[in-house]
C-alpha cells in the first residue's frame, strides 16, 4: 500500500524558515519569545462568506466498508460482496448505493458522494488523525480537529453568544487524539454522554435527576458562603477564571440549555421517523443542537469497526443508519435550515474489498486506507452528485483522488473560513490550516 | 523581568559567544542582571499588607529551623521589598505535603494524629514516611511517564506490551531511587529488544525517529532546552550523536530492536553543544560519548535542568520558569538558590530524594498559599506557595477514596486489550492511551512531546459541570460509606457531625465562623432524612469548593 499522504506535508523545519519566527542568523538561539505573544492570534482570511453556519459531522468510528454502503461493486462477485450484490437507484442520476439504504436512496438529492477518498493509513489513530485535522502525523505539533478550528473561527472568535458550547460531540469524545491538539482546552468539544435515547437523556453535568432547581440554588448559595480559600486569596487569577467557569456552569444547570436536551418535546410521529435507537435519536438531538445555534456537532457512531463477522453487524446497522441519516437530511430541509447546515459522514477509512472468509473472521473486512467513501451535503454543497469513483473491485482510486485535506478544505471554505488561513500553533508560530494536497484539490465540482 | 529587561539581556547575549552565556547562567554569574532588575525595583511600588493571622491556613508558629534554601530566598525577598507569606497551618501542610509527595489524601485518622502530635519535629518525620510510601513510587512513576511520553498510540507508538516493560523498568528505578545520572545514562545508551531491555522504549517514545527528533527530545528531557530557538546548525551537531540509532521489528507482534548502525568504517566529527569538539572512532557509540558529557558534574545544563524541574514539582513554579525552557533570556529569578540545588544534587550523587527532603523540610515550602505582599513578582521570587489544581489523577483518586466509587479504565488499543482492576488507582497507570473522558476533561498530559505543560490545569466549564451536576458527582455523594457513617453515628450534637464531614473531605476542622453559617443551612433539617440530605448538601458544596480542587 503506497502512502501517498506523507508526501504531501510542510516540514516543520520548512515552516521555521517562512514563519513568524524565521530565524536571525544568531547561533543557538534564534528567536526571542515574550510573555503574551502567543496571545496574539492569527485572524483567517476571509474568503467569499459561506453560506453555511453550522456543521453536523456523523463519524463512524473504526472505519465503514465503502462497498455495503455508498460505492456498491455488485459485478465484483460474492468474494467481494458477501451477500450484498443488490444496489437501488437513488433519485440522483446515476448514483446507486446499497439496496439496504433504500430512505437515503430518497434523499440522494441532498448529498453528494465521494467515492474517490483516499490517503492509505490502515491504522485507526492516524486515519483518525488525517480525516480529523487534514494533516499527516509526525511534524512534531499535533493539529486540531476540524471540529475545534471552527468552534474557534465561527465560534469562539465570533463572539459566540450560544446557549451550549459551540463544539458539542454526541456522546463520548474520539478518545484517540485530543481533538483540540495545540489550540488549548478551549477548544475542547463538549461530551453530553447519556444516550438520547433514554428519557431523560442524562447530559453530562447539565442533566441530573432527582434535584430540584430550589436544592441547586440553596447548595450554590452554601459553596459560596464555605468558599473560605477563595475569600483569602481574592486576587487569583486562577480562581477568578474558575469563577467565571461556574457562572457559565450555572447558566446552563438553570437555564434555557436544559430544554434543548428534551426530546419529550419532539412530536413522537417524528421521533419514530428518525428510529427509536440511540443513533437515530443523536441525529434529531444534532438537529435540535443546530436550531440553538451550536455551530460544530459531531455524532461519535461507533461499532464499524467489524473485522468479524462483519454481514451480521451490518444487517444490524444499516437499516438504523438509513434511517437517522435520511430523515436527518429529510427533516433539516423540511425547516429550512439544510441550506445553512454541511452534513458530512465518514469513517476513518473504508475495508477491505474482498471478505475474509476463513476464521477467525468468518466473513470479515479489515482496514482499508486505499479507497473510501465519504458524503457531504447541505450547506452549499451541491445534492446528487458523485464525485470521484473506484475500479471494478473497489481496490483503488480510478479518478480523481480526494485527500483530507480537499474535503475538510471545503467544508472550512463553505463556512467562510480560508482554508488557507492560519492557525498560532501555541510556540508563537503561524501555520497553515490546510496545505496542498497532491490532488486536484478542493470539491469544486459540488461547491 | 519585564520586557525591556528581557530585551537588554537578549541584546547582550547576542553579543557574546553563547556559550559563555551558558556557563555565566550555569555559575549564576547573571546574578546582578537577572534576578534584581534595578530599574524594575523602583518602578513597583511595594505595599505591605498588615492583615492578622488568617484562620485556618496561617500560624505564627515556625516549625522547622531556618535552611539554607530559605537564607537564600529571604535575600531576594529583601533586595526586591517583598514580604514573604506566614507559616502554613499543620492542617494545611498535611494535606498539602501528601498531595505533593503521594498525590493522595490523607485520611482522616491520618489528619487527626499529625494534627494532635507535640513533637517538634513532626513535620519532618511526616516527610521521611511519605518518601517511602508506596504512592511515592505510584505517582512519581506516573511523573516520569508523563515527560518520557509513555503512550501506547498516538502521536507516538509504544504499543501495550512496550508501555507495560518500560513502566515497569521505570517504576523500578523510582522505587530504588537509581541515581538520576544512572538513570539517564540508561535511558540514552541502551539497545535491545523493546520487551526485554525496556529503557529502549526512550528512542522509541518519540513522533518521528530522525536524528534531529531524537535529538530535539533529548535536549528537552535532559537539558530542559528547547532547540526550536536553536539555530539549525547546532540542531544538527546534536543529531549527529543520534545519527547512527536504527530500529528493525521482529516476527514477535509489536516487538521491535534499537540498535546501533555505524554505516560507515570513518569516525565520526561532532561538536557538543558547549561547542567542545569530539572524534569519535568507528565503532564506538556515539549515543554514550554524549551521555558520558551529558551527566559529568561540571555540565551545568545536566544538574541546572533537573533541580529546576525538582523545585518546579513542589514548588508550582520554576526557578527558571516553565522548567522546560530554559534559555539566556528566560531569567533565573533566584540564581543563588538554583545553585544551591544543583550543588546538593551533584554532592548527594544525583539522589533526587534528597533534593525532595532538602525543598519539603524548608521554610520556604512551608509558606502559606496567601499572599502578604503584593509585588507582581511574589510568586517568582517564592514568597508563598503556589496554589494549583489537583492533577486529574490525584483528584479522580480523591473522589473515589470519598464516594467509594471505581473508574473502568480500559484502552481498545491492540494487541492485547488492556483492562485495569478496578481496585488499581488512577495514579498507577501505566498508559497514557487508557480511554478517559474524566481524565481528558481534567487535562491529563497528552504526552505528545513531554513538555511539563501538556498537563493542563486551567479550568472549564466542562469540569465545572462535572463538579457541581454530574450523575457521577451525584452517585458518589449519595452513596459515599463515610456520609453515611457520619450520619448514622450523628447525635443531637451537630457541631461534631459537621466537624466530620471537613476532616473526610478538606482534611481540616471548620472555623467557628464556617460551623455557624453551616448550622444555619441544617436548620429545619427534620429527622434522618432531612439531616442526610443536610450533610449531602454540605459534602457536595465541600467537594466544590477552591479548597478541595487546589492544592494550597
Amino acid at each position: 500500500m503506497k502512502d501517498t499522504s506523507m508526501r504531501s506535508h510542510m516540514s516543520r523545519r520548512h515552516l521555521l524558515k517562512t514563519g513568524a519566527a524565521a530565524a536571525i542568523g544568531v547561533p543557538f538561539l534564534n528567536s526571542v519569545n515574550f510573555a503574551g505573544a502567543a496571545e496574539e492570534q492569527a485572524k483567517p482570511r476571509r474568503s467569499a462568506a459561506g453560506p453555511a453556519k453550522a456543521v453536523i459531522e456523523i463519524w463512524m468510528w473504526g472505519g465503514p466498508s465503502h462497498l455495503d454502503t455508498f460505492d456498491p461493486k455488485p459485478g465484483a462477485g460474492s468474494d467481494y460482496c458477501g451477500p450484498y450484490d443488490e444496489v437501488v437507484n437513488t433519485v440522483a442520476d446515476g448514483m446507486q448505493i446499497n439496496a439496504r439504504l433504500p430512505m437515503m436512496a430518497k434523499q440522494a438529492g441532498k448529498f453528494s458522494l465521494v467515492r474517490s477518498m483516499t490517503h492509505g493509513v490502515n491504522a485507526h489513530e492516524t486515519a483518525s488523525y488525517l480525516m480529523q485535522t487534514g494533516r499527516s502525523p509526525g511534524d512534531g505539533q499535533v493539529y486540531p480537529s476540524i471540529g475545534s478550528v471552527v468552534s474557534k473561527f465561527r465560534g469562539y472568535d465570533a463572539g459566540y453568544k450560544g446557549l451550549l458550547p459551540p463544539y458539542v460531540v454526541l456522546t463520548q469524545s474520539h478518545g484517540r487524539f485530543t481533538e483540540e491538539g495545540f489550540l488549548g482546552p478551549k477548544y475542547k468539544p463538549f461530551a453530553t454522554g447519556g444516550d438520547p435515547n433514554r428519557d431523560p437523556f442524562t447530559v453530562q453535568g447539565i442533566i441530573a435527576q432527582g434535584i430540584t432547581d430550589a436544592r441547586q440554588q440553596s447548595r450554590r448559595e452554601l459553596l459560596h458562603s464555605l468558599d473560605t480559600l477563595g475569600k483569602a486569596n481574592p486576587h487569583s487569577r486562577d480562581f477568578k477564571k474558575l469563577d467565571a467557569c461556574e457562572e457559565k456552569a450555572y447558566t446552563m444547570i438553570l437555564g434555557d440549555a436544559r430544554k434543548v436536551f428534551d426530546l419529550s418535546s419532539e412530536p413522537d410521529a417524528l421521533r419514530d421517523r428518525y428510529g427509536r435507537h440511540s443513533f437515530g435519536q443523536s441525529c434529531m438531538m444534532a438537529r435540535r443542537l443546530v436550531e440553538n445555534g451550536v455551530r460544530y456537532i459531531t455524532i461519535n457512531y461507533k461499532g464499524w469497526d467489524t473485522h468479524k463477522m462483519h454481514f451480521n453487524s451490518m444487517n444490524q446497522k444499516l437499516p438504523q443508519m438509513d434511517q437517522g441519516m435520511a430523515t436527518l437530511f429529510e427533516d433539516l430541509a423540511e425547516r429550512g435550515l439544510l441550506d445553512s447546515t454541511i452534513v458530512w459522514c465518514s469513517g476513518e477509512f473504508g475495508r477491505t474489498p474482498k471478505v475474509l472468509w476463513k476464521e477467525p473472521w468468518k466473513g470479515g473486512r479489515g482496514h482499508f486506507g486505499a479507497c473510501f467513501s465519504s458524503l457531504v451535503g447541505g450547506g452549499g454543497f451541491a445534492g446528487g452528485h458523485v464525485v470521484g469513483s473506484t475500479n471494478k473491485k473497489g481496490m483503488e482510486v480510478e479518478d480523481r483522488p480526494v485527500y483530507p485535506q480537499d474535503f475538510l478544505g471545503s467544508i472550512y471554505e463553505k463556512l467562510g473560513i480560508d482554508p488557507e488561513g492560519t492557525l498560532d500553533n501555541g510556540r508563537g508560530e503561524k501555520v497553515p490550516i490546510t496545505i496542498a494536497s497532491e490532488g486536484k484539490g478542493r470539491l469544486k465540482e459540488i461547491m | 523581568m519585564n520586557i525591556s529587561d528581557n530585551l537588554r539581556i537578549c541584546r547582550q547575549s547576542f553579543r557574546l559567544p553563547w556559550v559563555f552565556i551558558v556557563v555565566m547562567l550555569g555559575l549564576g554569574v547573571c546574578d546582578a542582571e537577572q534576578g534584581g532588575g534595578k530599574a524594575e525595583v523602583k518602578k513597583v511600588t511595594v505595599k505591605k499588607v498588615e492583615v492578622p493571622l488568617l484562620l485556618p491556613y496561617e500560624s505564627d508558629q515556625l516549625p522547622v529551623a531556618e535552611k539554607e534554601i530559605d537564607r537564600r530566598v529571604q535575600e531576594v525577598l529583601k533586595k526586591q521589598g517583598v514580604t514573604a507569606a506566614r507559616t502554613c497551618s499543620d492542617e494545611v501542610f498535611i494535606r498539602r505535603v501528601f498531595l505533593d509527595v503521594i498525590g493522595t489524601l490523607p485520611t482522616e485518622r491520618e489528619v487527626l494524629y499529625f494534627i494532635n502530635s507535640d513533637d517538634a519535629e513532626r513535620r519532618a518525620k511526616l516527610i521521611d514516611v511519605l518518601l517511602e510510601r508506596e504512592e511515592f513510587v505510584d505517582y512519581w512513576t506516573l511523573k516520569w511517564c508523563d515527560l518520557l511520553r509513555v503512550k501506547s498510540e498516538f502521536p507516538v507508538n509504544l504499543w501495550p506490551n512496550g508501555v507495560q516493560a518500560y513502566h515497569r523498568w521505570i517504576r523500578d528505578a523510582v522505587s530504588e531511587n537509581r541515581s538520576y545520572d544512572v538513570f539517564v545514562r540508561q535511558l540514552l545508551t541502551s539497545s535491545g529488544s523493546n520487551f526485554r531491555v525496556p529503557a529502549v522504549n526512550f528512542y522509541r517514545a518519540v513522533q518521528g525517529t530522525e536524528p534531529e527528533a531524537i535529538a530535539e527530545m533529548v535536549a528537552l528531557t535532559f537539558m530542559g532546552v528547547r532547540t526550536e530557538y536553536w539555530s539549525d546548525t547546532n540542531r544538527k551537531e546534536l543529531a549527529g550523536f543520534f545519527s547512527q540509532i536504527a530500529y528493525k521489528k521482529t516476527v514477535e507482534w509489536k516487538e521491535e530492536i534499537v540498535y546501533l548502525n555505524p554505516g560507515s568504517s570513518r569516525p565520526l566529527a561532532l561538536v557538543f553543544p558547549d561547542r567542545k569538539k569530539v572524534i569519535i572512532p568507528a565503532g564506538d557509540d556515539p549515543r554514550k560519548v554524549f551521555a558520558d558529557w551529558l551527566i559529568r558534574a561540571d555540565n551545568p545544563w545536566f544538574s541546572q535542568s533537573i533541580s529546576n524541574r525538582v523545585w518546579y514539582w513542589l514548588m508550582g513554579r520554576g526557578v527558571i520558569h516553565e522548567p522546560d525552557d530554559i534559555r539566556p533570556n528566560n531569567p533565573i529569578s533566584n540564581p543563588a538558590l538554583l545553585q544551591y540545588l544543583q550543588g546538593e544534587l551533584v554532592a548527594s550523587g544525583y539522589d533526587l530524594k534528597h533534593l525532595f527532603r532538602l525543598i519539603l523540610n524548608s521554610r520556604t515550602y512551608q509558606q502559606s498559599c496567601i499572599p502578604r505582599s503584593d509585588h507582581p513578582y511574589a510568586a517568582a521570587y517564592f514568597a508563598h506557595y503556589t496554589m494549583r489544581r489537583l492533577d486529574a489523577e490525584v483528584l479522580v483518586d480523591a473522589l473515589n477514596g470519598f464516594g467509594n466509587t471505581r473508574e473502568k479504565y480500559w484502552s481498545p488499543i491492540p494487541e492485547p486489550f488492556t483492562f485495569i482492576p478496578e481496585d488499581k488507582r488512577t495514579i498507577t497507570l501505566s498508559d497514557g492511551s487508557i480511554t478517559s473522558q474524566f481524565l481528558e476533561m481534567f487535562g491529563r498530559p497528552s504526552r505528545d512531546k513531554g513538555y511539563e505543560s501538556e498537563r493542563e490545569t486551567n479550568p472549564t466549564e466542562f469540569q465545572r459541570l462535572y463538579m457541581l451536576n454530574s450523575k457521577d458527582m451525584h452517585g458518589r455523594i449519595g452513596r459515599s460509606p463515610m456520609l453515611r457513617d457520619i450520619i448514622s453515628r450523628a447525635t443531637k450534637d451537630r457541631k461534631a457531625t459537621i466537624r466530620m464531614v471537613y476532616l473526610g473531605i478538606l482534611s481540616r476542622r471548620p472555623t467557628d465562623q464556617e460551623t455557624a453559617m453551616v448550622l444555619a443551612h441544617f436548620r429545619g433539617a427534620a429527622g434522618k432524612a432531612g439531616l442526610r440530605s443536610a450533610v449531602q448538601d454540605l459534602a457536595w458544596a465541600l467537594l466544590n469548593t477552591k479548597e478541595f480542587l487546589y492544592k494550597h
